[in-house]
């Protein structure tokens, strides 16, 4: 069982439990809508976006508790940070849960509960689903700024 | 276990018959395999693995063609698992039976090469709110290229669906019905006759799509008397990349070929071709002879053990995992009907299906969670996602003991 408990952490089931910036936010300057067509995860991705910060970050949507709780955790560790930042946090997270496992990881605090998804190759794409959300969600914000 | 002869069939030895699939001694995380899948695909029997190892070893040569000693045997081998499926689905001849890759291509072929030149605008394809998405979306695409409409005969809260709405979408618009003998998503057995006759009292053809049903109990397609009927290989505990289309002679005859290339042709000439007779005109190129060897193999000891000796075990079985699966607090089953087989779609209150499968599959059970490639039948039930335990003529109460165990374990880790 220690690889269902690598994957299931006390933080995961948590923000699971709980999932924090869980609602919509009104006025949000950037949003994108997530989809995982094989297994029909949906989730709504919210930002507010000012000079270049990411003020504020909400998500509503089902899915199964690695989706929510990566979702939970990623509107928590965004908030505050540059868009570069985000960006880059995106390269971060999305190298820890593609490098294979018992190979070292990178420490991404409280993100680095969801690297047990590594163990578990379908359930990658669960953990990712947020995170192509924000980078859709970013890419528009692009779009719009060199408009 | 003998399985061509008559004391097979007399008892039904569910441990000599589990001693016959090599894969079921093996395990899964170190605990042993519960493989309870059975509706995407099902285990294979020795026999099986040994028909398609023994044409390759012994007899491999292509079919039709050659003169010589093996392209003979192979040829008389492939023809041989066509009667076979022929007499198998009760059809009134061998060419009635055209060799497909999976009942996804049989249903194309007919959407294709049957319904698009019936369809156009003002004509409509009639399907049910539990197909697969294999019954679906062949038809959404005729449909599309002709400008006819897809109709769709909803289903109640059991899963069953509303003959009399079916009735009532039958017209002189409808094309085709096409129509599942048994729901992969909810189990639910469809009153297949009673609907042939319906349509064919309306001068509309039927297409059956026996995926489902055809490894659970006996078909026979005079009896349903439906136009065309649909099956694959690897639900029948035969390989994947074969499977069958049955169409009746005056049906098949008078449609134009589905795709073209050799051994579909009589002739070919940069003018011309002409078509090659019934069922070859719908076989292009080199069909999957060890598939069809294999499901001939698999046929056989399907009717060695005795389709209604499975369909005895399976219902047990089913009451049994309802029973045990509802016991598990917060649970529910979707799709009750009244006349169901071997399949027990359910949800569990606060966790998502994912996970359910994700942490049964740890203790060695192996389920099918997802929208199960039918997202109308979710979305009527209202959940994005079940979890999906699916029954064969293996599965024992050991192994869905081991199913209620694990979805207790589920209970600890989400509690």
């Amino acid at each position: 069982m220690s690889e269902l408990s690598e994957l299931y952490q006390e933080v995961i089931l948590d923000h699971n439990r709980r999932p924090r910036n869980f609602h919509a936010l009104a006025g949000a300057s950037h949003s994108a809508e997530g989809y995982n067509p094989l297994c029909g995860d949906r989730l709504t991705l919210y930002l507010d976006v000012e000079a270049d910060v990411i003020t504020d970050a909400a998500f509503e949507g089902a899915g199964c508790a690695i989706s929510k709780a990566s979702a939970s955790l990623m509107t928590d560790a965004i908030k505050g940070r540059t868009v570069a930042e985000a960006r880059a946090l995106f390269e971060r997270f999305h190298r820890m849960v593609t490098t294979p496992p018992g190979e070292a990881i990178e420490d991404l605090g409280k993100l680095s509960a969801l690297g047990g998804v590594r163990e578990f190759p379908v359930r990658v794409k669960c953990a990712s689903l947020a995170w192509h959300t924000l980078k859709a969600a970013l890419e528009r914000q692009q779009q719009t700024s060199t408009e | 276990m003998s399985v061509t002869g008559s004391a097979a069939q007399a008892v039904f030895d569910v441990e000599a018959i589990r001693a016959d699939f090599p894969i079921l001694g093996r395990r899964v995380h170190g605990r042993p395999l519960a493989y309870l899948d059975n509706a995407a695909t099902t285990q294979k029997p020795r026999a099986v693995i040994e028909a398609i190892s023994g044409y390759y070893t012994e007899f491999n040569a292509n079919v039709h063609r050659g003169v010589h000693e093996l392209s003979e045997r192979a040829t008389a081998a492939f023809e041989a698992a066509r009667a076979r499926a022929a007499a198998f689905l009760g059809a009134a001849h061998p060419h009635e039976i055209v060799f497909t890759r999976n009942a996804t291509e049989a249903i194309n072929l007919v959407a294709h090469a049957f319904a698009r030149p019936r369809l156009g605008p003002g004509r409509e394809v009639l399907v049910t709110a539990m197909e697969h998405h294999s019954n679906i979306v062949p038809w959404q695409l005729a449909c599309e290229a002709t400008g006819a409409v897809l109709r769709v005969a909803p289903i109640d809260d059991r899963g069953e669906l509303i003959v009399d709405e079916f009735e009532r979408l039958l017209g002189p618009a409808t094309a085709i019905a096409a129509v599942t003998h048994m729901s992969n998503a909810l189990g639910t057995i469809v009153p297949v006759r009673e609907l042939t006759a319906l349509a064919h009292g309306r001068g509309v053809p039927v297409l059956i799509d026996g995926s489902q049903a055809a490894y659970h109990m006996p078909v026979d397609v005079q009896s349903i008397g439906c136009d065309f009927y649909a099956v694959t290989g690897h639900k029948l505990y035969g390989p994947t990349g074969i499977g069958a289309l049955y169409g009746r002679t005056d049906r098949l005859d008078a449609m134009p070929p589905f795709l073209g290339g050799g051994d579909m042709i009589s002739t070919v000439t940069f003018e011309r071709s002409t078509w090659n007779a019934l069922p070859y005109k719908f076989e292009a190129g080199t069909p999957d002879i060890a598939g069809a060897i294999g499901l001939h193999a698999a046929l056989d000891y399907l009717d060695g053990v005795g389709l209604p000796q499975v369909a005895a075990h399976e219902r047990d079985l089913l009451e049994y995992a309802t029973d045990g699966v509802s016991s598990v607090p917060g649970t529910r089953v979707i799709g009750t009907a009244r006349d169901k087989a071997s399949i027990l779609s359910f949800v569990m209150d606060g966790v998502h299906p994912h996970d359910i499968g994700t942490v049964v599959d740890q203790e060695g059970v192996a389920i099918r969670t997802g929208h199960h490639c039918a997202q109308p039948v979710m979305a009527r039930f209202g959940v994005p996602a079940t979890a999906r335990a699916s029954l064969a003529m293996y599965n024992t109460r050991a192994d869905v003991d081991a199913l209620v165990r694990a979805l207790q374990r589920v209970r600890e880790v989400f509690a």
